[in-house]
């Protein structure tokens, strides 16, 4: 199983107070987890990527064993230890302040 | 005994209040949405438990939330809000061709006669209807493409569309207004539109009177006369009484006549409120003094409401949305802050008091009347 670590407003929505278990078949890439985020949790659709274009969300960012994901293809497969659920999958909130 | 329930949208969450009808002892619910923007809340007319809510966020992006037991409960519902065919482009600021793409909504505008149905207005300038208690969003996109959407250019704060104005009288009439492209009506559910900007003029735009082009703040209307429209634009009060065909312009002795908000008493259809702010560069009053103004001769003569209200030192401004009017006999009148204040005055603005003063700044604020 995978774990996806959700910033804390999608945990709300989502109504989950700790990290998603997905089951998502190979090859496990960030496109089929988010497919698969979506459809277990509906009300995410639209907050993580573009609704139309499927492009994520400006401000959010994706990481997983210390490494940042964000700008790898969508359809690249994710490292063995996120597949195999030893790793989360870290859905980040970009930092903002002032 | 009737009660009120103010809603109340800010940067950081929503807040219900409530009070019974002497709006002397207040409740206070909330934050809602702990964290979000909530641009607009507003209440079915004809089921005052369902609510609708714009819920957005810079990170992730828009919701629309709807309650139907009157703000205790909440439920996310459709929030795919996809212009309809190919978008095409309207004007960026620096004039050139920039794609229409969706940001938020800004204002939602519930059916008089169906609960279910709601319009919302969004930016980039669009209208949405939804008939199915808002799972189901979809454009009425003879607006955008009625022939000057490729003209449009953004306001400062964006190219939003922030009025809607359902005519309770005349079948399928509808008003709208955009910043910064204008005001328009449609006679036929929003299928087809006319701009209605005759006897505006704006500074600041290429051609002073032109079609469109200028930045409507905010219209109002009342609800026995409909053809009668008020409108805080830019800079200037304007009104019209033939259904927005033209427009006369009643700042008369303001001491400024730009600002966001403008309202219509509840029970005087000639009674109008509106907040001066000091300039479009200080959006604050002037001399430091939180003034509403009332005219009870539907513009030009206006006087100052000050009781209660801060007079010295006071930098706040009040957003084209956050002002509102109940509908007790005495009418009350409420107004929120960009300094987390709601003010309410329970006698049609003679005397002020903050009902709540510490909220984050506040977007919106609507009112309902409940039995």
């Amino acid at each position: 199983m995978i774990r996806v670590a959700l910033p804390e407003h999608l945990r709300t929505l989502a109504r989950v107070t700790d990290d998603v278990q997905l089951d998502v078949p190979p090859p496990v890439t960030r496109a089929r987890l988010l497919d698969a985020l979506e459809a277990r949790f509906p009300v995410l659709e639209g907050t993580i990527r573009d609704h139309q274009t499927r492009e994520r969300r400006p401000f959010l960012r994706f990481f997983a064993c210390e490494r940042d994901l964000t700008h790898e293809s969508a359809d690249r497969e994710l490292p063995d230890a996120v597949v195999d659920g030893r790793e989360p999958y870290l859905v980040v909130g970009a930092m903002a302040g002032g | 005994m009737s009660r009120v329930r103010v809603l109340v949208g800010t940067r950081k969450g929503a807040f219900i209040l409530g009070a019974d009808g002497a709006r002397r002892d207040w409740s206070v619910s909330g934050p809602h949405f702990a964290g979000w923007e909530l641009y607009h809340l507003k209440a079915s007319p004809v089921d005052p438990d369902r609510i609708y809510a714009s819920q957005s966020s810079g990170w992730f992006g828009q919701l629309i939330q709807r309650s139907s037991d009157g703000g205790v409960t909440w439920e996310p519902v459709g929030n795919k809000f996809a212009y309809d065919g190919m978008p095409g482009t309207h004007q960026w600021y620096d004039g050139t061709p920039h794609p229409w793409e969706f940001k938020r909504v800004w204002h939602l505008e519930p059916s008089l006669s169906d609960p279910d149905t709601v319009y919302a207005g969004v930016e980039d300038a669009a209208l949405f209807k939804s008939t199915d208690g808002g799972l189901n969003w979809s454009e009425l996109s003879g607006l955008r493409g009625h022939g000057s959407g490729s003209h449009w250019q953004p306001g400062a704060g964006g190219m939003c569309l922030h009025t809607i104005l359902l005519d309770p009288v005349t079948p399928g009439r509808l008003y709208l207004a955009i910043s910064a492209a204008g005001a328009f009506r449609s006679d036929d559910d929003g299928h087809t539109w006319k701009p209605i900007t005759k006897g505006l003029k704006s500074k600041g735009i290429p051609v002073e009177t032109a079609e469109v082009g200028h930045c409507v703040h905010r219209i109002a209307m009342h609800a026995s006369r409909p053809d009668t429209l008020f409108m805080q634009k830019h800079w200037d009060v304007m009104r019209s009484d033939d259904a927005g065909e033209s427009w006369v312009e009643v700042s008369g002795n303001l001491p400024s006549d730009f600002g966001f908000p403008i309202d219509v008493h509840a029970h005087e259809p000639e009674t109008i409120y509106v907040v001066p702010i000091k300039s479009d560069s200080e959006h604050y009053p002037p001399e430091g003094k939180l003034r509403v103004y009332r005219s009870r001769t539907g513009g030009h003569e206006w006087e100052a409401l000050t009781k209660g209200l801060p007079q010295q030192d006071c930098y706040v401004n009040v957003l084209r949305d956050a002002m509102a009017v109940d509908q007790l006999d005495s009418c009350g009148i409420y107004v929120g802050t960009t300094g987390g204040q709601v003010y309410a005055s329970s006698d049609a603005g003679d005397t002020w008091s903050a009902i709540v003063r510490d909220l984050p700044p506040v977007l919106s604020v609507e009112v309902q009347t409940l039995a």
